[in-house]
């Protein structure tokens, strides 16, 4: 096979068991014994439980067993927040897996349900009562920061009072001095202020969530099947929970039917089923139905930004200043902390050379689902915030959007470029990102066509974005110092067989990005194998090699390291075994495409096929060498890589009704070398299609008792494809110059980029009408009223 | 997630729906089921038993009758949507039945299930009464037929009797009209925040015509579709012109009345003060139906 494997369009090999239906998500295992669980959730905000009784669901048809809070109190340790936010005055507050005294969010557990059937167990929900007596509910961060607002928790963790509701406040700041910046700005420059709201997002992946939990009383051995983006992680977080020791349980991942950020968190619920089944002594499986999904899987975003921007008067940046109030949602989720500030302050200054900034981040405890990572993760919170900003200040400038980012962005580098908070950036080429993108989709020409003015009261608009983000999470020792409660390298096995077949193990843990196909192509490439001779195995915590999971588009760009370093050793090994049959000198040897031979004879090789069996045979070896053909690799980066690209939406706004319709989208993206450009197409459709969603459709929204009003899909909006135009998506390729293979991520680029592109081009396109500014998502009536506002009707 | 325990029956003919409906007081008919069995697993219905109708053939048939259009209560959206003879002979009806929320939907849902259900935010209800449409249905006091003006009682109320069964919906000529619907949709939930549903007859004589007669309902933001008799007022003896158009559209208003929906996506005050763009759209297409007819 030839190295041309890597980059090349070969079809994903995960989907015809995906297409067809024969793929094993957690719902389909079944085991003998097995018992089911439902999850009575509260349905209040914000209460005190008054009463429990379980009698009459105890004596309903098929019910094997009822748990409450009483049950699991001192059994099953609280839920542990996994990031430890430093300098930050964090105040966790206890998270039961069953709330025993208040609960504090619609979807908190009250009692568990265990069964014969699911039905059966759904049905016994039913007859279970509970008294509660009401307490005032706050979903707002903004609001529930603010004096006299409901307080959720007295205490943190450690008996620390809680006030105020804040969970932690967090600074970044960096450059000059950015008082001094704007002051400058007010006596001779512009300052933009502006207001944005980073709506609450449901993350809605295809499978719902569940477990399925199988304890082993002789052995004391637990297994748990679960619907998670790491299940190393959650077999940590799993052992500190239910004090199962780690070497006696098993986390399997199984077929997972996407996350986007909400199978990272650990959930109360897996940890109440695994309480069931070691409890029974049976097998339990508990399935999340959709509704309970809207009401418990963690959800996204949720920010209130106040953001200013100062610049000189011919668009030069010189200040930028936010504060922001992220709800936290009732408890701090796994990861939570690190979201609204690591992953998002320190991305602040984006493409551009920001002399002074500063950000003031509040996370706060409000009244609902807790709130995680969700695609992007803080990055795309930053980008909207920078890019809006931005375009205020073109407007203000009287200039073209494309000239204010030119007139900013960071020259173009290729080995590291040290910005104002203070991460290192590893490659990149801003301007000529953009450049490309204009000359592409020939943005004079559009710019012409708007000059021409609306037609059949339609108004066109032009979006940009150009956006870095921050991916390959990361150095470990960086994860140390920000108090993430882990490792974030990746591993990976490599072990050929005697016929030369190979088996791959994976730490990490993919879901839907491809990877079990792209790995493969990564060994093809730097072995010679065939690609259809490599299996990738992960999401096993008792067969693959320890791994940090799959988020932050980090799988590829750390484990698809740590996989072509593990390979590269073999080739090593590989090399000394075949100058050894070749009965020539190591020093003498040359590679190519899966064929080892004495430099200037390619003819006689030792194909690796030839090597791999006498390697496993071993009936001769040179001196020294051990059997097998085998190498493990842990790879720790020494930096995160850094994608970015620029994308331009266009749109046009029925200004009698509202109705924005995204009429062209192109996006412009580069993740370094492209390992299958058709998985990289496929993650930034979905990618961008996410953040458009956001801009136009999405929007998880709690009335004024706590109760979430888009509790379905009837209500909750999501993109589909007859609302989209077709996408147009190209690249430019920067290699990273600290990866093995170059490679950066793409996972989220697409999200990251697109909310604010719609955004800026829907208020471009509202330009003439005197609306500059509405809340997400874009509904045509939120549009049409800032239109009636502005017209002053 | 699970629904509530109920009896299940399948009926094989009409008349065995009908016997069973009559045995069995609070049965749900089961047809498409993309209304009810979302209601049961919800458990926001809860019927003792569910007597399927799916498999009744009878009911199924599309057919030209006395130049109009009889369509069996269970012929399904998609069915609808891609008839030559709906098409033909009921444009609005066929491009509103394309417009229900998507493939899955239009493959299972039935026009029957879809009418007796009588969902405010519905297509089909404002096309039928803008069509002039008959139901025809039959229980234990034998066949009866009913305006569909006199159908839709309330929000997801009718004059279906408890033991009657929606058979067939006949739709009269349209022989030189031309029929339209347009609609705002709901994002999400892909039905109707407005629908508008116009059927429109030209003169005969040379130039752009005068509108000789109009029939138009609206649905949607309303719990039962309107008939728009200010819009039709306003059309009548008039040429079908941009402006008069837009002024026909105006008078909307005058139809709506006070109980207006509107939800946390559109509020009422919206929806009543875009209506007119949808009723334009609907009638300028039927217009342009009927130029062309």
């Amino acid at each position: 096979m030839s190295s041309r494997i890597f980059g090349s369009r070969i079809r994903r090999r995960e989907d015809p068991r995906l297409i067809t239906g024969s793929a094993v998500y957690t719902g389909d295992i079944e085991l003998p014994g097995m018992a089911h669980a439902a999850m009575l959730r509260c349905g209040h905000a914000h209460a005190r439980i008054t009463r429990i009784a379980t009698e009459q669901a105890e004596a309903a048809p098929g019910v094997v067993a009822v748990y409450t809070g009483a049950d699991t109190e001192g059994v099953l340790q609280p839920m542990p927040c996994a990031w430890l936010l430093p300098d930050a005055e964090l105040k966790i507050a206890p998270y039961p897996c069953i709330a025993k005294d208040v609960v504090r969010y619609t979807g908190d557990v009250v009692a568990v349900v265990v069964a014969e059937s699911a039905h059966e167990a759904y049905d016994a929900l039913d007859l279970i009562e509970v008294d509660y007596e009401p307490l005032p509910a706050v979903t707002d961060p903004e609001a529930a920061a603010r004096a006299g607002a409901p307080e959720l928790h007295a205490k943190d963790i450690n008996g620390d009072d809680i006030s105020g509701n804040q969970a932690f406040h967090w600074t970044v700041a960096g450059g000059g001095d950015v008082e001094l910046a704007f002051a400058e700005a007010e006596a001779d420059g512009v300052v933009i202020r502006e207001r944005i709201l980073q709506q609450r997002l449901i993350p809605n992946a295809m499978e719902t969530r569940g477990a399925v939990a199988q304890y082993n009383r002789a052995t004391g051995e637990l297994t748990l099947w679960n619907t998670t983006q790491n299940p190393h992680i959650l077999r940590f977080l799993c052992s500190v929970v239910t004090g199962v020791p780690e070497d006696k349980l098993r986390v399997i991942a199984p077929e997972v039917g996407g996350g986007f950020g909400s199978k990272i968190a650990a959930y109360p619920a897996d940890f109440a089923t695994v309480f069931c089944a070691m409890k029974l002594g049976r097998p339990v499986k508990w399935i999340e139905s959709r509704s309970e999904n809207y009401q418990a899987t963690t959800h996204g975003r949720d920010h209130v930004q106040d953001v200013e921007l100062a610049a000189t008067k011919d668009g030069r940046i010189t200040g930028l200043r936010c504060t922001v109030y992220a709800g936290m949602g009732a408890y701090l989720s796994t990861a939570a902390p690190g979201i609204p500030t690591i992953l998002h302050g320190l991305m602040l200054s984006g493409c551009y050379t920001v002399p002074a900034l500063k950000e003031d981040v509040y996370g706060v405890y409000t009244n609902g689902v807790p709130v995680e990572a969700y695609r992007g993760a803080g990055r795309p919170e930053a980008t909207f915030i920078l890019e809006r900003l931005v375009d205020m200040l073109a407007n203000r400038l009287d200039m073209d959007p494309a000239d204010v980012r030119r007139k900013n962005f960071i020259p173009k580098f290729d080995d590291g470029h040290e910005v104002v908070t203070t991460l290192n950036y590893d490659s990149g080429d801003y301007p000529g990102a953009l450049s490309k993108l204009l000359e592409h989709t020939d943005y004079r020409a559009l710019r012409e066509r708007q000059r021409a003015g609306p037609s059949n009261g339609k108004y066109m608009g032009l979006g940009l974005t150009s956006y870095v983000e921050i991916c390959g999470l990361g150095p470990s020792q960086v994860a140390g110092a920000i108090g993430f409660q882990g490792g974030l390298w990746e591993s990976a096995i490599v072990r050929f067989h005697p016929t030369g077949k190979v088996h791959v193990f994976i730490g990490a843990s993919p879901h839907g990005q491809g990877e079990e196909t792209t790995f493969a192509q990564i060994v093809a490439s730097e072995i010679g194998v065939d690609v259809a001779d490599v299996k990738i195995f992960h999401g096993d915590t008792d067969s693959t090699p320890m791994g940090w999971g799959t988020y932050g588009s980090r799988t590829t760009a750390v484990g698809g390291a740590a996989l072509a370093l593990a390979v590269r050793k073999i080739r090593d090994k590989a090399k000394v075994v075949a100058a050894h049959l070749l009965e020539a000198s190591v020093e003498d040897m040359d590679y190519e495409d899966g064929r080892f031979f004495v430099k200037g004879s390619p003819d006689r090789a030792k194909t690796i096929q030839d090597v791999a069996l006498m390697a496993n045979v071993a009936w001769t070896l040179p001196e020294g060498v051990e059997a097998g053909l085998e190498a493990t690799t842990f790879y720790d980066p020494p930096n995160f890589v850094f994608p970015y690209g620029a994308h331009l939406a266009v749109v046009e706004v029925d200004a009698r009704t509202g109705h924005v319709e995204l009429t062209g989208y192109t996006a412009l993206d580069d993740c370094g070398p492209q390992i299958n450009p058709t998985i990289v197409e496929g993650q930034v459709h979905g990618g961008v299609v996410q953040g458009v969603g956001q801009a136009l459709w999405e929007g998880a929204a709690y009335d004024e008792g706590g109760q979430l009003v888009t509790g379905s899909m009837l209500d909750y909006a999501l993109p589909r494809a007859d609302q989209l135009p077709d996408l147009d998506v190209i690249s430019t390729v920067t290699p990273s110059p600290h990866h093995p293979l170059g490679v950066k991520g793409v996972g989220e680029a697409g999200t990251i980029a697109s909310t604010a592109a719609v955004y800026n081009a829907v208020m471009d396109a509202l330009r003439p009408l005197g609306v500059s500014r509405v809340d997400m998502p874009l509904t045509p009536e939120r549009v049409w009223r800032a239109i009636q506002e502005a017209q002053g009707s | 997630m699970f629904a509530a325990d109920f009896d299940y029956y399948r009926a094989g003919s009409v008349a065995e729906a009908g016997r069973l409906l009559a045995q069995h007081p609070g049965a749900k008919l089961l047809a498409g089921g993309h209304s009810l069995i979302p209601l049961l697993k919800l458990r926001l219905a809860a019927p003792p038993a569910v007597i399927d109708i799916g498999r009744v053939a009878e009911l199924r048939d599309i057919a030209i009758e006395g130049g109009g259009l009889r369509i069996g209560a269970l012929a399904t959206h998609a069915e609808i949507a891609r008839s030559d003879a709906v098409t033909e002979h009921a444009a609005a009806l066929a491009e509103a039945a394309g417009q229900i929320g998507d493939p899955a939907v239009r493959n299972r849902g039935t026009i029957g299930g879809n009418v007796a259900h009588a969902d405010p935010a519905s297509d089909l209800p404002a096309v039928l009464v803008a069509l002039g449409a008959t139901l025809s249905v039959t229980g234990q006091g034998g066949e009866r037929s009913i305006d569909v003006g006199d159908f839709f009682t309330g929000v997801m109320m009718t004059s279906l009797g408890e033991d009657e069964l929606l058979t067939s919906v006949r739709i009269p000529s349209t022989e030189g009209r031309g029929t339209a619907y347009a609609k705002f949709s709901h994002p999400a939930s892909r039905y109707a925040v407005i629908g508008v549903a116009a059927s429109i007859a030209l003169d005969a004589g040379p130039g752009e015509g005068v509108c000789t007669d109009a029939s138009v309902a609206i649905g949607g933001l309303v719990p039962r579709p309107v008939r728009c008799s200010a819009v039709e007022e306003a059309l009548k003896g008039r040429a079908p012109s941009g402006e008069a158009l837009a002024a026909a559209a105006a008078a909307v208003a005058q139809d709506l009345g006070d109980d207006l929906l509107g939800d946390v996506f559109a509020s009422a005050d919206y929806r009543r003060a875009v209506a007119p763009v949808y009723v334009e759209r609907a009638i300028a297409a039927a217009v342009g139906q009927a130029t062309r007819a």
